[in-house]
């Protein structure tokens, strides 16, 4: 049996549709960010506030999109047996954190089902597999899509 | 600072440019080391002055060299001959050789040193730039990496789309623009991709990361440039009555909250909670520049950008203030940024036709800049060439921009 693992620490939590990103809100002026900051507000006209732990949106709309037909190089974990896979990378707005964050498209999306605007919603995904680890990430999923 | 004209009265804060040099761009396969020595003994030689001369010696560092291209300033000291300068080594990514450049302007101008050489040179790898080794997850740069496998064309690629859908750009536009830089580059003897290119080539060329192809995206090249800048008082004395003058270097950070989504962050500043949105990164990084040279974009006769994509150097424009948001397509195919028109941009064939060679390329464009202002650029010159700029952005917030007048 495998265990899963996210990739990164505290960026992420719970399953299916209970999925979110986690970011830190700060205190005294509201920001909010991701990845999160733990020790001190960004914000340079903040006098600086508690850092509190928040799940962002679960929606947003496309920033951006592309993809990367080339295999990157390490730390990208990939299996140089298998013929190169490209996969899509989404920029995603949302609206209330006013926030753009990047991550892979789920699995079989490509540019040419994508377009700026489009809403999406972040989902769990598998970044990569070994022998005795699945290691999780977040995906951007288009809303009129189902797995 | 006001200016009555230029080429004539000289500015408080101006440093003259008394050499420039290169080696030239390739995959040479050779240290890093040799084509820095070798383009600072060409900007030596173009200055008239011998090593002996220089007071102090600035590096533009390199994150591929090993230890010695942490501290690039002694590594090229030592190859020149240990002689006793002063040293400085300085790394800000792409935009490490403005940074150099900054130095060894602010030495000058604090009366620490006569005469300084600025340095840069790199010898880069194949294919995509990567992160240093070992396990960083506190890094950004390793985690775009790890966790998203984000290389920079990627990054290249989201801006290119961004744009199409904003300002309806379109591949057919970041063509023109590989067609206007490699027509331009085949002129250098310095670049390196010396062949012309047709936008049947660029659609031919395959995607590296939607909606970008290889022919739209700069490769990664070895390379060295050099300049010797020296105090006006010294550059008299050395019998320059009108050298080539610096009077503007552009080192700002971004303001917060920056929402564009920079290499190599995953996420961008939050704007909710802002007071409100300021201007973008690049425009306050040209903008800088020209308040401290007391210009502005209709004052220019020459623009180095830095076209890590077609799409990029369209964006450049509307930073440098050279056209409004989203005309940077038209004034492409209006041909105001190719030789003859209002003002002609990369007229070195820039990044497209070189490559980048990380702490070299800012140096570079001060080199390109420089010749074409003594009008001594061959079949790439401006004619009339007064007032240049150059411009880039590195990694981490580092911005770079110079301004050059003559």
């Amino acid at each position: 049996m495998r265990i899963c693992t996210p990739v990164v620490a505290g960026w992420f939590t719970g399953d299916g549709d209970g999925f979110r990103l986690l970011g830190t809100r700060c205190s005294a002026c509201a920001a909010v960010f991701f990845p999160r900051e733990d020790a001190h507000c960004r914000n340079p006209g903040c006098s600086g506030g508690a850092l509190q732990e928040v799940p962002l949106s679960r929606r947003g709309r496309i920033w951006s999109y592309t993809d990367s037909r080339y295999r990157p190089p390490s730390p990208y974990v990939t299996d140089p047996e298998l013929p190169w896979e490209p996969y899509t990378l989404t920029a995603v707005e949302l609206e209330s954190e006013r926030i753009v964050v990047l991550g892979q498209a789920v699995p079989g999306v490509t540019v040419a089902d994508l377009a700026v605007g489009m809403e999406v919603e972040v989902v769990p995904g598998v970044l990569y597999e070994d022998a005795e680890t699945i290691w999780t990430t977040w995906n951007w999923r288009p809303t009129g899509v189902t797995k | 600072m006001e200016l009555a004209a230029y080429g004539g009265d000289e500015v408080m804060g101006d440093v003259a440019v008394l050499g420039a040099g290169m080696h030239p761009w390739g995959k040479w396969g050779r240290s890093f080391v040799e084509y820095g020595a070798t383009a600072a003994r060409a900007a030596l030689a173009d200055a008239g002055l011998d090593w002996l001369q220089v007071g102090s010696i600035v590096g533009a560092d390199t994150v591929r060299g090993g230890y010695p291209g942490y501290v690039a300033g002694a590594t090229f000291a030592r190859a020149l001959g240990w002689q006793g300068a002063r040293v400085t080594s300085v790394y800000a990514a792409c935009a490490s050789g403005a940074q150099a450049v900054y130095s060894a302007r602010a030495q000058i101008l604090a009366g620490l040193a006569d005469v300084v050489l600025v340095v840069g040179a790199d010898a880069a790898p194949k294919g995509f730039f990567r992160p240093a080794g070992g396990d960083r997850p506190d890094d950004p740069d390793w985690l775009r990496f790890r966790v998203l496998g984000a290389t920079n064309p990627t990054y290249f690629g989201l801006y290119a789309r961004r744009r199409m859908a904003v300002h309806g750009d379109t591949l057919d536009d970041f063509a023109q623009v590989k067609v206007k830089n490699a027509a331009l580059g085949a002129l250098n003897p310095n670049a390196r991709y010396r062949k012309r290119v047709t936008a049947e080539d660029v659609a031919a060329s395959p995607v590296v990361a939607d909606p970008l192809r290889l022919l739209d995206i700069c490769a990664t090249s070895d390379g060295g440039a050099a300049l010797v800048l020296s105090s006006m008082e010294f550059a008299r004395r050395h019998g320059v009555d009108r050298p080539v003058r610096i009077r503007a270097v552009s080192t700002v950070t971004p303001r917060y909250p920056n929402t564009v989504l920079d290499l190599p962050d995953i996420a961008t500043d939050p704007a909710a909670a802002a007071a409100s949105a300021t201007e973008p990164f690049r425009a306050s990084i040209a903008r800088a520049a020209y308040e401290e040279a007391g210009t502005g974009p209709e004052d220019l006769s020459v623009a180095e950008v830095y076209d890590l994509s077609t799409a990029l150097e369209l964006q450049w424009y509307e930073d440098l203030g050279l056209c409004g948001a989203g005309e940077g397509a038209k004034l492409l195919w209006d041909g105001a940024t190719a030789p003859g028109g209002r003002i002609p941009v990369n007229v070195s064939g820039g990044l497209a036709s070189f490559g980048e060679a990380v702490p070299a390329q800012a140096i570079a464009q001060v080199c390109e800049v420089t010749w074409q202002l003594r009008g001594h650029a061959g079949d790439r010159q401006v004619s009339g060439a007064r007032v240049g700029i150059t411009a880039n952005q590195g990694l981490f917030g580092h911005g770079s921009a110079v301004i050059a007048v003559r």
